[in-house]
């Protein structure tokens, strides 16, 4: 990569955001703003956990929910992954982890109502498609040379197991692992649309203004994703997949007329439900994008690019905090717990809290991406410094930060921007249902109007726009010649 | 199985010709040592050869082809998963058969690394992966080896055993070495190329190590 060529890179990302910043809506509404926030402190430092009960069965939700959703994932996936030279299946890959967890919560909620089945195909099929990609990479970049060496005419399946699995093994659990924290996150948040998890007590509890509960709720969830390594154990695990079905709560009955009203009715363009024929098909797509669509578009173009120039300058910020070119045990420490904080907290989560206290506007979506992006790609980048030997003699301080290792470690730096510049889309697309006026805010609009026809028209594209970001992120890639593995991303 | 011959081939890499165009026979019951300079295309003729020949021949490739996170008995199984059926194999990935352990021993014991039977690829020694690698040719049998540069990291006494066993227990063997002496004690013929060719192809009771010294 050339120094000059991401530079200017950079410099045209920079560019971008501010005159986005020109035309977003940013502002603090609410009359009293930091007295919200203090008080949400206070519960953060005086939690309440008297209703301890509320708190576990929230907790146990949760975990059973996400259990259930990334096994099924991974199942999937890998079963994908193995087909996965095959266009059909990459494409249909790209689709179903292009729309957010969320999206297909809203879409199985119009069918199969509250029932478990709901919350696990939300995480289960976006997880999937996820799966089935990076599954296929760490099987393709596998050592192929012991195949290699294997007698002529041995079987398929005994020239996978033994020559391609063992040595991807390791990464394929690590990945999987990672998956499970971010399976977590997904479970936790679909609360907020109405599945017994995280999302929906923490809901409940601002809404009456319970800030105890709501402390109690979230510190114990940050200590649920710190200790992931400590209960998430190899022998435990199959007693974890056996229960979990069984802890997903009863919800409500499927009632299966409304599934194939769903299919039948609800989501064919109404002038074709209403035998209007093709053009007034026509005025009605035209109408969406025009109304819909392109304001959604616009605001989620926006918001993401804002939030990824923000990101990417808390990132630079905040990776000497776990650099041990920068601290030293104390500090690295306390860094530490600072990132882990910052990037267990799920964007929604965060997004959700900061509009109570702040109102509405693109304010609360910004920080709240810029935050929880930052602090995964924040202590990516520390831990790729900490690699780097520095010579004897080099500076310090803020000659080190900007000589020594900001120079190196800035190609990783913007590889893993450019990554997560498709999830950071995808989330900023999905906090519409929060009242920002991207495009989830006209997906939810449409589904409350029951005009479903409408909103899995606003899903499709939304999709669209998320492979289309990806593949420009994938082609600056290129062009910048950075290379990141999604493996080293998960650890 | 008749004469293995190779009719005008070639071989090149980004576009450039390493090997050949040349032709070559090895009859049954040869045993070839290949001989010349690192990098002239020694192990690209082998894998020609493989190529041509895949039925019934174990291949001891240079980067000897183990699995590091399997142990050394499974990557010496790995010989003959072919002549098992699938369900044996993944029934011997988490349990093996007592039977095909003591056979693996067996022939661990002759290359002296019984003791390493359980420990992980991965963790051996470089003279310990090569003698596993050549533990997994003796268990897949055949009829023909070819192996290159299979004793590279053995010392005297153990590179001997080596040789031994690969030119007595394969009906035909082609090594690829240059341990000029011991290519000449262990083998009846010596092919030795130069320049992408075949610059030398003769008996090896009719020649010295001197005789050899113009290919290096």
């Amino acid at each position: 990569m050339k120094p000059a060529s991401a530079l200017r890179t950079t410099l045209v990302f920079v560019a971008i955001g501010l005159v986005c910043l020109l035309f977003a809506d940013i502002e603090i509404t609410t009359i009293n703003p930091w007295q919200e926030l203090g008080r949400l402190g206070l519960g953060l430092i005086a939690p309440d956990f008297r209703a301890l009960d509320y708190v576990a069965e929230a907790l146990l939700r949760t975990v059973a929910f996400a259990f259930v959703g990334v096994a099924l994932g991974a199942a999937g996936g890998f079963l994908l992954a193995l087909a996965f030279d095959w266009y059909l299946v990459r494409a249909g890959c790209a689709f179903i982890r292009a729309i957010h967890e969320l999206f297909w919560a809203l879409i199985f909620l119009q069918f199969f109502g509250l029932h478990p089945l709901t919350g696990v195909l939300a995480i289960a099929i976006p997880f999937a498609g996820v799966f089935a990609k990076v599954y296929a990479e760490i099987l393709d970049e596998a050592d192929k040379s012991a195949e290699k060496a294997l007698a002529g005419g041995t079987a398929l399946l005994s020239r996978f197991v033994y020559a391609r699995i063992p040595d991807a093994w390791v990464h394929l659990v690590s990945y999987t692992a990672y998956r499970l924290e971010c399976g977590l996150r997904s479970s936790a948040i679909l609360g907020f649309v109405g599945m017994p998890t995280l999302g929906f007590y923490l809901q409940s509890s601002f809404m009456q203004g319970q800030y105890g509960e709501v402390g109690a709720l979230l510190i114990v969830f940050y200590v649920l994703i710190a200790t992931l390594r400590l209960w998430v154990r190899p022998l435990l695990l199959p007693l974890y997949l056996i229960a979990a079905p069984f802890l997903l709560g009863s919800g409500l009955p499927i009632i299966w007329s409304n599934v194939s009203r769903f299919f039948t009715q609800d989501i064919i363009p109404s002038p074709l439900r209403h035998g209007d024929g093709w053009l007034a098909a026509w005025d009605w797509l035209l109408n969406i994008l025009t109304h819909q669509a392109l304001p959604g578009i616009w605001s989620t173009l926006v918001l993401t690019q804002i939030a990824l120039v923000v990101t990417g300058a808390l990132t630079l910020a905040a990776y000497p905090l776990v650099s041990r070119h920068f601290t030293g045990r104390l500090g690295g420490t306390f860094g530490h717990v600072l990132l882990v904080i910052a990037r267990s907290t799920p964007e929604y989560l965060l997004a959700y809290i900061l509009l109570q206290l702040w109102g509405p506007s693109m304010l609360p979506a910004i920080v709240a991406l810029s935050i929880h992006n930052g602090g995964i790609i924040g202590h990516l980048i520390g831990r790729h410094s900490n690699a780097l030997t520095l010579r004897a003699d080099a500076p310090h301080g803020l000659n080190r930060y900007a000589y020594e290792v900001t120079p190196r470690v800035y190609g990783n730096f913007l590889a893993f921007l450019l990554y997560r510049w498709e999830i950071i889309m995808r989330e900023t697309a999905i906090l519409g249902i929060l009242g920002i006026a991207t495009l989830g805010f006209y997906v939810d609009a449409a589904m409350e109007d029951i005009r479903f026809d409408v909103a899995m028209v606003l899903i499709l594209i939304t999709a669209l726009l998320n492979i289309g970001v990806d593949a420009l992120a994938r082609l600056i890639r290129r062009r910048l010649h950075l290379r990141t593995s999604p493996v080293e991303v998960a650890q | 199985m008749t004469a293995l011959t190779l009719d005008q081939v070639s071989a090149g890499y980004g576009g450039e010709l390493v090997l050949g165009p040349l032709s070559l026979t090895v009859a049954r019951g040869d045993k070839v040592a290949l001989v010349g300079r690192s990098g002239v295309g020694k192990s690209t003729l082998l894998s020609l050869m493989y190529e041509h020949w895949p039925d019934g021949t174990a291949m001891i490739p240079q980067e000897l082809g183990l699995v590091q996170s399997l142990s050394v008995f499974h990557n010496v199984y790995m010989g003959r998963l072919s002549q098992h059926p699938s369900w044996y194999n993944l029934v011997t990935l988490v349990r093996p058969f007592r039977r095909d352990v003591s056979t693996v021993q067996a022939l661990l014991a002759e290359l002296s690394i019984e003791d390493k039977l359980w420990e992980r690829a991965g963790e051996l020694s470089g003279g310990q992966r090569q003698r596993t690698a050549i533990a997994r040719s003796l268990y897949q049998r055949g009829r023909l080896v070819l192996a290159d540069e299979p004793a590279s990291a053995l010392d005297g006494p153990q590179s001997e055993v080596v040789m031994a066993a690969l030119t007595t227990q394969f009906e035909t063997a082609v090594i690829a070495m240059h341990d000029v002496e011991l290519a000449l004690r262990y083998t009846d013929r010596v092919i030795g190329i130069q320049d992408g060719q075949i610059a030398l192809d003769a008996p090896s009771r009719e020649l010295q190590a001197a005789d050899l010294r113009f290919l290096y």
